[in-house]
């Protein structure tokens, strides 16, 4: 480390040594990570208001047509939605044990645990592949092809709009983090990151737990909550 | 300088909470309670939320600065949810004669009939 310390260095006019990590406008590394951090939650507010206004559509058209609802809701699998929670809390845990490796040095790890995440990720995403094809084959998916048996069909085509466009965007969040990290862990891999300087492992994290809690609410919302009104 | 580095246990911890709540929303949901169901399961998913953002996401142990983009994102969705909703529930609450109740429907008051005034009103016609 000494050695790219000392090579930075001469790069410059002065002689002021630091790490090769640290951005010239940044007086340290904590002060460049505390920046980092801020700038992330800055983009993960302007995410939660873009899921935000999917959630708010989904409220009202709920308050609207809740027999629609309650009985759309009703052809989601129960099983595939709840073992996709599994998965993407279990991804968020190994992003987590990543971040933590990454902070303490550990190469082989914070890239193991990387690996274990993408492959968490992918099953996530394989599951929901599974979901949508089935969604095709009973003609759920709006458009003209839409078929829904009983009186609900008109309200039950907006719920399944919902239903592939919160689904999707969520989706394709999580091929934008499987890009994200697959990029984080070459990075790890070729030893870019130390004990001092492991932020883009952490602000993947951040991005990675996001999509996570979105996923926590999408779960409830359209597999679960109008579900019980059957069995009353 | 990396951020806070939390001890393995404390992960697996919230991740064996995060799992015993998944299950108990996933049980709840085959329960008829009525009105019920619905805030429960939100109680849940907003609990399961805040242990991801304050432990997986070291929340708890970010600057205040940090801690305030934090709350600040949850201040945006409560004004665009809560404003929102409390307009569009509340629409059928109070109908003027002629109006439609029931959630969602917009309140029709009576066209009014302000014809426009002929001829000389007391008020504005009666000039100097």
């Amino acid at each position: 480390m000494s050695d790219a310390l000392a090579a930075h260095a001469g790069g410059h006019s002065g002689s002021h040594a630091h790490h090769p990590a640290q951005q010239h406008h940044f007086d340290t590394l904590t002060q460049q990570h505390e920046a980092a951090t801020l700038g992330m939650w800055l983009f993960l507010i302007t995410e939660v208001m873009f899921f935000g206004g999917l959630f708010l559509a989904y409220m009202l058209y709920r308050v609207w047509y809740p027999e629609a609802w309650s009985e759309a809701s009703l052809e989601l699998d129960v099983v595939l939605g709840g073992v996709n929670t599994v998965v993407l809390i279990g991804s968020s845990l190994t992003m987590a044990l990543a971040v933590r490796a990454a902070q303490t040095g550990l190469r082989r790890a914070t890239v193991s645990w990387l690996l274990l995440t993408m492959a968490l990720g992918l099953t996530f995403l394989v599951i929901k592949y599974f979901e949508y094809a089935e969604k095709f084959e009973h003609h759920h998916v709006p458009g003209p092809n839409f078929a829904f048996e009983g009186p609900h069909a008109g309200p039950a085509e907006i719920y399944f709009s919902l239903y592939f466009l919160m689904t999707g965007l969520h989706a394709t969040h999580m091929l934008i983090g499987f890009v994200l990290l697959s990029v984080i862990a070459w990075m790890a891999h070729k030893g870019r990151f130390s004990r001092e300087w492991s932020t883009p492992v952490e602000m993947s994290g951040l991005y990675w737990h996001f999509v996570d809690i979105v996923w926590i609410f999408l779960f409830p919302l359209l597999y679960l909550v109008d579900r019980a009104h059957h069995f009353a | 300088m990396a951020g806070h580095v939390s001890p393995k246990s404390t992960y697996y911890a919230i991740f064996a909470a995060l799992m015993v709540l998944t299950a108990v929303t996933v049980a709840v949901a085959f329960v008829p309670l009525g009105s019920f169901n619905f805030p429960v399961a939100i109680g849940i998913a907003i609990t399961k939320a805040t242990l991801v953002i304050l432990f997986f996401m070291h929340a708890k142990y970010s600057s205040r600065l940090t801690k305030l983009f934090v709350g600040t994102a949850f201040f945006f969705l409560i004004i665009l949810l809560g404003l929102s909703l409390t307009d569009y529930m509340s629409r059928g609450l109070k109908t003027y004669p002629g109006g439609a109740a029931g959630a969602g429907y917009g309140v029709r008051t009576p066209t009014p009939s302000r014809a426009p005034a002929s001829g000389t009103s007391s008020e504005e016609g009666a000039g100097h």
